[in-house]
């Protein structure tokens, strides 16, 4: 049996030589793109994000991939604000998401003592099962690195804290969002890579 | 719990990892890939690649490096040094950096701050700052990577941190200029200030010498990571050693 290739959605403004030097490392293929038929016929996709909520959704409007992005079936990964951008609202640009997971996108809240953003190794906590953490520890760390979160909500299966409980891991029928960087956070990270496409 | 992050600092100078004392009279440490690979698979945090020719040499550098160390990096690194121009984040950031960090080019033009935060994002940009403590407080100075070229600004640390912080910078690392290579501890005091003085993350730089002095200046400062270069370079403190003292003492790191 062939490796399965990870579809990257390329819609711009997003640094992909990570995630695919994390798959490379894995000895899966990639490939980048912004065409919505090559997007709808991969095994697996996944949604990457780097920047603002508003620049992110106004690229995806442009591409014109929003529909075909809410109409996947196949396993599908957002990373960070990729991950964001499958709820439903962002305070950040207060702006409209994808909608595919109840939830919504607000900033850390102004605690005293609160270092924003929220940078660095933090431990999850496990709320749910899903292959996607097989072989996942309570309190494993992953490296994140964002100023806005999704409360925990019924598609988090796993939540981090930082001031506030925020959903590290969520998962509803092929949706998966992490809001850690997976391909940066060592052999954690890539477990849950290796998780992900083997769905 | 967020782990505080343990950095191993890579000065790189033509291709190859440097450490002088004080910013001054570098010698070579070993090549990029093999300290990188190294610090890796020990358990760093984090790696910061610092070209510190290219700041105050005016001077394009060969960054053909960077794409190398993406491929084999499974955690975040930042490079620094003479980035100037949009452009030349945008091409590190392409290549697989994580962040990038400006210094010298920030006091140059302020601006720039605002724009890299703007364009890339908050969590890309992060601002070095060299400070000098002296009789008249803590002062930023200007091309530290050639003693030749340094320069005192006229600004005080605490109020330039504030600015970088209000500009959009997702990181400050502080260099304290007089504890650089000596080996004598983090500038606590200094730290301290500083984290009374903005809300976003602080990396402490210069005066690693010991594992106690990494407690100290999480215990005390509470800054987020504690960056060191010639500790690690000669495996004087190996990090797995440093990260189970630490934990020991109840601060959180990643083991």
């Amino acid at each position: 049996m062939t490796n399965p290739t990870v579809t990257i959605v390329d819609s711009g403004g997003a640094n992909l030589s990570s995630v695919r030097n994390a798959f490379e490392r894995l000895d899966i293929t990639t490939i980048l793109s912004d065409d919505g038929e090559v997007i709808r016929k991969a095994s697996h996709v996944l949604l990457p994000g780097v920047g603002a909520a508003k620049d992110a959704m106004t690229r995806l409007y442009k591409k014109d991939l929003v529909e075909c992005i809410k109409g996947l079936t196949q396993p599908t990964m957002g990373i960070c604000l990729g991950m964001q951008l499958l709820f439903q609202w962002s305070q950040e640009g207060d702006v409209d998401l994808l909608n595919i997971l109840d939830g919504k996108v607000n900033h850390f809240p102004p605690l005293p003592d609160l270092i924003v953003p929220h940078m660095g190794w933090n431990s999850i906590t496990i709320e749910g099962q899903h292959p996607v953490l097989k072989d996942i520890n309570q309190q494993d760390y992953f490296y994140f690195v964002h100023s806005y979160a999704v409360d925990q909500g019924t598609a988090t299966i796993a939540s981090s804290h930082h001031g506030i409980n925020f959903t590290a891991i969520a998962a509803q029928d092929n949706f998966i969002g992490c809001q850690f960087h997976p391909e940066k956070s060592s052999a954690s990270g890539a477990k849950i890579l290796q998780n992900f496409i083997t769905l | 719990m967020l782990a505080k992050r343990i950095i191993p600092c890579l000065d790189v100078r033509d291709g190859k990892v440097v450490k002088g004392v004080q910013f001054k009279n570098h010698r070579v440490m070993g090549d990029i890939l093999d300290l990188a690979a190294r610090y890796k698979d020990e358990g760093a945090d984090e790696l910061v690649f610092y070209d510190i020719t290219a700041s105050s040499d005016q001077r394009t550098v060969d960054r053909s490096w960077i794409a190398k160390v993406g491929k084999i990096l499974d955690i975040p690194f930042c490079v620094a040094g003479g980035i100037r121009t949009l452009d030349d984040a945008r091409i590190i950031l392409n290549e697989g950096a994580d962040k990038i960090s400006i210094n010298s080019p920030a006091l140059e033009n302020p601006d720039l701050i605002t724009q890299m935060a703007e364009t890339f994002g908050t969590q890309c940009v992060v601002v070095g700052i060299d400070s000098h403590h002296d009789e008249h407080g803590y002062q930023v100075y200007q091309y530290t990577g050639d003693e030749r070229k340094t320069i005192k600004t006229t600004r005080s640390t605490i109020d330039w941190a504030k600015e970088v912080a209000k500009r959009g910078a997702g990181e400050i690392v502080l260099n304290c200029m007089n504890q650089d290579g000596v080996r004598q501890g983090y500038d606590i005091n200094q730290l301290s200030a500083l984290r009374a003085a903005v809300q976003i993350p602080i990396i402490a730089s210069g005066g690693a010498g010991s594992m106690d002095h990494f407690a100290d200046v999480f215990k005390a400062a509470h800054v987020d990571g504690a960056l060191a270069a010639t500790v690690f370079h000669n495996g004087s403190i190996p990090i797995p050693d440093l990260k189970r003292y630490l934990a020991k003492q109840n601060i959180p790191v990643r083991v």
